[in-house]
């Protein structure tokens, strides 16, 4: 079965069962995502793939609604571009990003969509909390300063290792990723050290030992069925 | 439901890892039992340590960091004992409109403790809750258990005073 | 059991009752017991023996009667007679007095407004039944719906007469009930689940928490006729833990409704079975949230997840579930009792039947109250709720707890429904109405409530996540004296960012008291403006 509707003015088509964002992706159509990564479950949190659908009372986010016939969307309205932006200024004013000493300069998907969707500085209060970094793993470090929530670490490494060291401590804005119980990530039994976290990572949070400023550059080999590999420097 | 698996032994030959056995049990040890078994550890012991919630998470096959995320998730469990009298002062809106963040204050002064803390000694815990549904009785504090209606800024320390005795 | 031992129960237990002259119900609700009324219980039933009246005078522990502000309450229903403010000391009076007229020091007039302009369905029961006996839950009716659907009609007939009756979800938000009912009916699925949502978060709201603690069969009896009409054969009651007696007292009515043959397989000899357990809360106002209270079902962190597919569909442990707020089912049994019909007579032409309200705050009658749909703000506030006290002026209701708004002295006109109520920025919610007096600031009240959206986020989208505590910054700023224009400006951009972006309802409303405040006090946040006399220029 194939349904047909609109984005932007362009005629698709679609498979029954495909997401918005999936359409989009598919007739190179820009949606900006986050949290969303192809190959692990969609959990509609970071909010900046939200479109708008005639006849919808909100907005819908576009990772996880499900196409239907004759559906009307718009991907790059006025309204959206604000809130997108905004969205990204959150995120840079919750946590502390420094880009020039970050090991994720000019591979880091925050700073990639930042660019694209012309946030260039915040027009919020930056909050400066106190936050840590754990080096204790002999490969691996975790900087909670760089991180996002997108809890993308938390889902491959349950859905697809699954070990399922990562979870979330706490809520709201005391949200933090953890390792067991949230001891040291080099002291867990759980964590097989494969990587797979520190691959999905949009930032800087995730990162190897060795790589200093910049260096942090994702493998492409790496797990091919999830789509890791973001083209974050070919649209700055 | 029951699913056979080998039992896992509790931490230590205390009775009271009986009753959170049980909980376990009447669920089948299924991973969904976490929130009920963490309220009878909770109920059992006062709190929840790292030892609790590993056999816990062991028992129910949850995983550690998911046990942790749970028990950090939910504000009604607590991760270190409490004092050996606690005082919860009710900041719901009826509560607060007739002044009890005074009251709070006030008790802070008077036990020198942050609410969520416990004085140094731990003799006593000070708490705060979103509402203990007693709006009919604002400004309402409970007091090991007990409700005390209406309370002031005045009058706060003695009736805390009256159920633990004078104490810290 | 079958219709005859079911009838003869209550007719048993009604006759048993009747065998008194005098009855003294004393109220056990959580309030009451709180200022020690289960001490007067005992203290009036030593006093009735020492009288040697103990064949002639039944002493009832009852659930909420109301005017929990003035509790203890005690209530002579045989010469409707109600005593407030009762202490141990004036139980020798009180027995002394049976039917000689009430002792005038602790009388409370039963013929004001307060009392007069109620029309009870959900409460009905409360004040006059012990919660802790089935029986008496029998004598007056109970089960008796349940009974009469199970043997006479089909499920579709229970969900037409639900529709019939207009009845729309008490949480809030009001979703209409039996169309509820009738896509969980419709959802394939064998195995389908009914949820009771007792997860009663909005602070200054403990209508739900009566209604557990005085009258759980009620609730039971909703939910097992809601579960026969989707075919659902297992439910949960998700009870905040904060809520002991109400936990106890429906464990408690679960266990005798299992031994009664009310629970369980064949019921009333049917092919039904339906069971019934007890889910508890830990403490995040979330999982009031539907989505986010399946997932603190099934033992899980209570993060909502964006609907569709809506719990309908797709519920707990991935079957079609129905869920619905404890009020909502505690009207099911009266309308299948008494009709579609009768219950849509009730209320105004959108807002069918009554709603349960929690007056409180600073207001003179502090308690329980259930009025029919269509009532106003103003007939609430100084009818029934007697006025401001201490000679205090009125400054503003709050409705909807952290999802709702302040609604000032203007628009005390308003017709309590779901319509009106939203019209002017705040919800009909689950029912906390909080008066506020000239003394409160409304700043103050709108940061409060900030604070309580910034905690109680559950932290999974960024809007909700990071927007709270940046709004609840602001307001901060604003109440400290150091905010400017700008900082306004931005608040109000927050708000409407928050609001629109949010993944569930707590993110999607928590801009809703500052939105309201600032619609309606907006001189109260530029006086507090640093640069405010700018904005007078």
């Amino acid at each position: 079965m194939v349904k047909t509707l609109r984005i932007d003015d362009q005629d698709v088509s679609a498979g029954t069962d495909d997401t918005i964002l999936q359409v989009a992706q598919d007739n190179a159509i820009f949606i900006p995502t986050l949290c969303n990564l192809e190959g692990l479950k969609p959990v509609g949190a970071c909010r900046l793939c939200l479109v708008e659908v005639e006849g919808y009372r909100g907005l819908a986010p576009a990772c996880v609604t499900r196409v239907e016939e004759g559906m009307q969307i718009y991907t790059q309205s006025e309204r959206l571009q604000t809130y997108r932006r905004m969205i990204l200024e959150m995120l840079f004013v919750e946590g502390n990003h420094v880009c020039a000493v970050c090991v994720s300069n000019g591979t880091c998907e925050l700073q990639a969509l930042a660019q694209r969707l012309g946030m260039d500085h915040s027009h919020l209060e930056y909050r400066n909390p106190a936050k840590s970094v754990d080096v204790s793993h002999y490969r691996f470090g975790v900087d909670h300063n760089r991180c996002i929530l997108c809890a993308r670490c938390v889902r491959v490494c349950d859905e697809i290792e699954g070990a399922h060291t990562w979870d979330l401590l706490g809520r709201g804005i005391q949200s933090q990723v953890i390792t067991d119980l949230n001891r040291p990530w080099g002291e867990s039994k759980t964590c097989t050290s494969c990587g797979k976290c520190v691959q999905v990572c949009p930032t800087g949070a995730l990162f190897k030992k060795s790589k200093a400023v910049a260096e942090m550059e994702k493998e492409h080999e790496f797990l091919p069925y999830l789509n890791t590999i973001r083209e974050v420097r070919s649209n700055g | 439901m029951y699913r056979h698996f080998t039992e896992i032994e509790p931490p230590s030959d205390d009775k009271r890892w009986r009753i959170v056995n049980a909980t376990m049990r009447r669920h089948g040890y299924h991973p969904h039992a976490l929130i009920e078994t963490l309220h009878a550890v909770q109920q059992s012991f006062g709190y929840l340590d790292d030892e609790a919630l590993h056999y816990v998470s062991n028992s129910l096959r949850v995983p550690l960091s998911q046990t942790y995320g749970v028990a950090t998730f939910y504000h009604f469990f607590q991760l270190k004992p409490g004092g050996r009298h606690s005082c919860v002062v009710c900041l719901g809106t009826a509560c607060y409109i007739k002044g009890s963040d005074q009251v709070l204050e006030r008790v802070a002064e008077a036990y020198d403790v942050q609410p969520g803390q416990t004085t140094s000694d731990g003799e006593f815990s000070l708490l705060t809750a979103r509402c203990i549904g007693s709006c009919g009785l604002a400004p309402a504090v409970v007091v090991d258990g007990d409700v005390i209606p209406k309370m002031t800024p005045e009058n706060v320390i003695e009736q805390i005073r009256r159920i633990t005795g004078n104490g810290s | 059991m079958d219709h005859e031992e079911f009838l003869q129960i209550g007719e048993q237990e009604r006759r048993r009752q009747a065998e008194y002259r005098h009855h003294i119900h004393v109220c056990m609700a959580a309030g009451c017991l709180s200022s020690q009324s289960d001490k007067i219980k005992t203290a009036l039933e030593t006093e009735v023996e020492a009288h040697g009246e103990s064949g002639h005078c039944l002493v009832k522990g009852v659930g909420c009667m109301g005017l929990c502000g003035n509790g203890p309450l005690v209530a002579v229903p045989s010469e409707d007679v109600l005593y407030q403010g009762v202490t141990t000391e004036d139980a020798p009076d009180i027995v002394k007095n049976l039917g000689k007229g009430p002792i005038r020091h602790k009388h409370c007039p039963t013929d004001i407004p307060f009392f007069k302009s109620q029309h009870k369905i959900v409460l009905e029961n409360c004040g006059r039944i012990d919660p802790e006996r089935i029986e008496d839950y029998m004598a007056v009716g109970g089960y008796q719906a349940f009974m009469r659907v199970l043997t006479e009609l089909m499920p579709i007939g229970v969900i037409n007469e639900v529709t019939r009756s207009g009845l729309r979800g008490r949480g809030g938000a009001g979703y209409p009930t039996g169309l509820k009912l009738s896509t969980v009916a419709r959802s394939e699925g064998t195995t389908k689940y009914v949820v009771c949502n007792g997860d009663e978060g909005d602070p200054g709201a403990f209508m739900d928490r009566s209604v557990m603690e005085g009258d759980p069969h009620r609730v039971i009896e909703g939910m097992a006729i809601a579960a026969y009409a989707v075919g659902a054969h297992h439910g949960y009651i998700y009870v905040r833990a904060e809520y002991p007696l109400a936990i106890e007292r429906l464990n408690k009515a679960i266990r005798q409704a299992q031994k009664a043959g009310i629970l369980g397989q064949n019921i009333f000899g049917t092919n039904f079975d339906f069971s019934l357990e007890i889910r508890l809360g830990a403490g995040a106002f979330v999982c009031g949230e539907e989505t986010a209270l399946l997932a603190s079902i099934e033992g899980r962190r209570g993060s909502p997840r964006p609907r569709p597919p809506y719990p309908a569909a797709k519920g707990l442990w991935g079957c079609p579930t129905l869920i619905n707020n404890v009020e909502t089912f505690a009207n099911v049994p009266a309308i299948l009792r008494n009709g579609g019909d009768w219950f849509a007579k009730i209320g105004t032409k959108k807002s069918k039947g009554t709603k349960v309200f929690a007056l409180s705050g600073k207001v003179k009658n502090i308690g329980l109250i259930e009025v029919p749909m269509g009532i106003t703000l103003e007939e609430i506030i100084y009818d029934m709720g007697g006025g401001i006290p201490d000679g205090r002026r009125f400054k503003a209701v709050q409705t909807g707890g952290p999802s709702g708004g302040c609604i000032p002295a203007d628009h005390l006109g308003t017709s309590v429904d779901y319509e009106s109520l939203s019209e002017l920025g705040s919800i009909m919610g689950s029912g906390g109405m909080i008066v506020m007096d000239d003394g409160s600031s409304m700043v103050e009240v709108a940061r409060y409530f900030m604070e309580f959206c910034m905690s109680e986020s559950c932290g999974k989208c960024v809007p909700c996540r990071v927007g709270t505590a940046l709004m609840y910054d602001l307001l901060t700023k604003i109440a400290q004296g150091h905010a400017n224009q700008s900082d306004l400006q931005q608040l109000e951009t927050l708000c409407d960012m928050v609001r629109s972006t949010s993944l569930c309802g707590l993110g999607q409303s928590a801009p809703n008291p500052v939105m309201s405040t600032l619609r309606f006090f907006r001189e109260e946040y530029l006086e507090k403006l640093a640069d405010t006399e700018l904005v007078k220029e």
